[in-house]
């Protein structure tokens, strides 16, 4: 078989199919072959090993698909904080990016993932838009504008709990484009132990490249679905109850946000469904409890680190 | 005859235990650029010794969400099973770790695909695209110390069985 007969062509196509198949989720990708094939060979279209063959390889894109690694994410992740912070820049100050650091990455340490490739990293952006957003593998960026609506520092935490929500649900990397990566990763998995050079590494980077656009233009302009913020509030009630916060404050926060909602406006407005949506998902799961005073040491080190927001 | 007997059932435990350590012979590889084995499961318990990215531990306990392991080092003690992955990570060609023998579903290929290459390559072709804040942001890093002092100073205090 050479590698333009027609049979070829058909084999590489059904590839893709069945791999666009697994990809949109709907079903496994081996199953969708092994399915395909078995009607190929009782239909003596194809032969026993050349359906083994796609078998296989079908096997190979499904396995590569779900083992986007840590690493990989990792560097995902940084791009698309590379990339927010061309529109956003960073805010910096050294005493509130370090509190912000501090608070963020003991509150990662309760989450579902506290381990990711590159670890949880914070930072400000120098923006009065109310805004966050989470880079996939651990960086978050919050803006001055957010921190402002934050009365204490259980409502910072809060906020910063529902980013950390996102990055362990990988809510960042599931607004890749279905199929994006298909031909990239089959690319991948048939130069397995090389280096890519020249145009293979055009083509993953392409591929690169078009899953940084998804994931910004979610995160920055389309918003993710109102089930995706409500599953990183969970991941937040969670990671507050486990650490000793209280999970009331999410309600607070979005109690604030609430009274500046703008539907469409810029910021949160355009990218998160109504705060009071959120409030009353929360609340299935919280109750309406009321907010304990925080401790005098608590307030204090809050104001202090964040008077200059 | 009471010899024999006890001579089988000596063997037989020598059997059990064996068989038993095979089973218990766990061996997981770090997921992580930079991983820790602590004293004890907790992030705020103190680090035995560093872990690299591919380190291969033996894991010998497993309790909650926390494994008990021996390094490459030989030094034991606590690590997140969130940093670890039942896969082999074998190093790209030319590095000195470069792992053989294990089957694909078993292997991991470190910086396969998107990796420094892609996004040196993304880079170029995205002028405005800055970099630079984004390795700052890395360095912010906080230690466990600093991460218990945090929470004992702001009194906050974990709910039972909520350490990390």
């Amino acid at each position: 078989m050479t590698a333009n007969s027609p049979l070829a062509v058909f084999l590489r196509r059904l590839l893709v199919a069945v791999g666009g198949l697994a990809i949109t989720g709907l079903i496994g990708c081996s199953t969708v072959a092994k399915f395909t094939t078995d009607i190929g060979q009782g239909a003596g279209v194809i032969t026993k090993q050349q359906a083994e063959s796609i078998n296989k390889s079908a096997q190979a894109v499904e396995k590569t698909f779900q083992d986007i690694t840590p690493e990989q994410e990792y560097y995902i992740g940084r791009s698309v904080a590379a990339t927010v912070l061309v529109t956003y820049k960073p805010y910096d100050n050294q005493k509130e990016n370090a509190y912000l650091n501090l608070l963020g990455q003991t509150l990662s340490q309760f989450g579902a993932k506290p381990e990711t490739y590159g670890g949880y990293h914070f930072v400000l952006l120098d923006t009065d838009e109310v805004n966050a957003f989470a880079a996939p593998g651990g960086l978050v960026m919050i803006s001055r504008g957010m921190v402002r609506l934050c009365k204490n520092e259980n409502e910072l935490a809060a906020v910063l709990a529902h980013e950390i929500g996102h990055i362990e649900k990988q809510h960042g990397l599931k607004a890749i484009k279905k199929g994006r990566l298909t031909s990239a990763l089959t690319t991948l998995a048939m130069e397995t132990g090389k280096n890519l050079g020249g145009s293979d590494l055009a083509q993953v980077t392409e591929a690169f490249e078009g899953s940084i656009t998804d994931i910004t233009g979610t995160m920055m302009n389309k918003g993710y679905a109102r089930t995706t913020e409500f599953q990183a509030d969970n991941s937040a009630v969670a990671i507050l109850k486990k650490s000793g916060y209280e999970p009331a404050a999410l309600v607070g926060m979005l109690q604030e946000m609430q009274k500046r909602w703008v539907p469409n406006g810029p910021g949160f407005g355009h990218t998160h469904p109504e705060p009071s949506l959120r409030i009353a998902e929360i609340q299935k799961a919280i109750g309406a409890t009321a907010m304990a005073p925080e401790p005098p040491a608590r307030i204090k080190r809050f104001k202090e680190a964040m008077a200059g927001v | 005859m009471k010899s024999n007997v006890k001579l089988w059932l000596g063997s037989v435990l020598v059997a059990v235990a064996a068989s038993a350590f095979a089973v218990g012979a766990v061996v997981m590889s770090v997921q992580v650029k930079n991983g820790q084995i602590r004293v004890n499961p907790s992030f705020l318990s103190p680090v035995v010794a560093p872990l690299n990215y591919g380190d291969r531990v033996q894991v010998l306990e497993t309790k909650s969400e926390w494994m008990n392991v021996t390094g490459p080092g030989g030094k034991s003690g606590w690590v997140h099973s969130s940093a670890l992955t039942k896969k082999q990570i074998a190093m790209t060609s030319g590095s000195q770790n470069v792992q053989t023998g294990a089957s694909g579903d078993e292997l991991a290929l470190a910086s396969k695909g998107f990796n420094s290459d892609v996004e040196a390559d993304f880079k170029s072709k995205n002028k405005g695209v800055d970099f630079a804040w984004v390795d700052r942001m890395e360095k912010y890093k906080v230690s466990a110390e600093a991460m218990a002092d945090f929470l004992k100073k702001g009194q906050v205090s974990a709910s039972a069985g909520g350490a990390p």
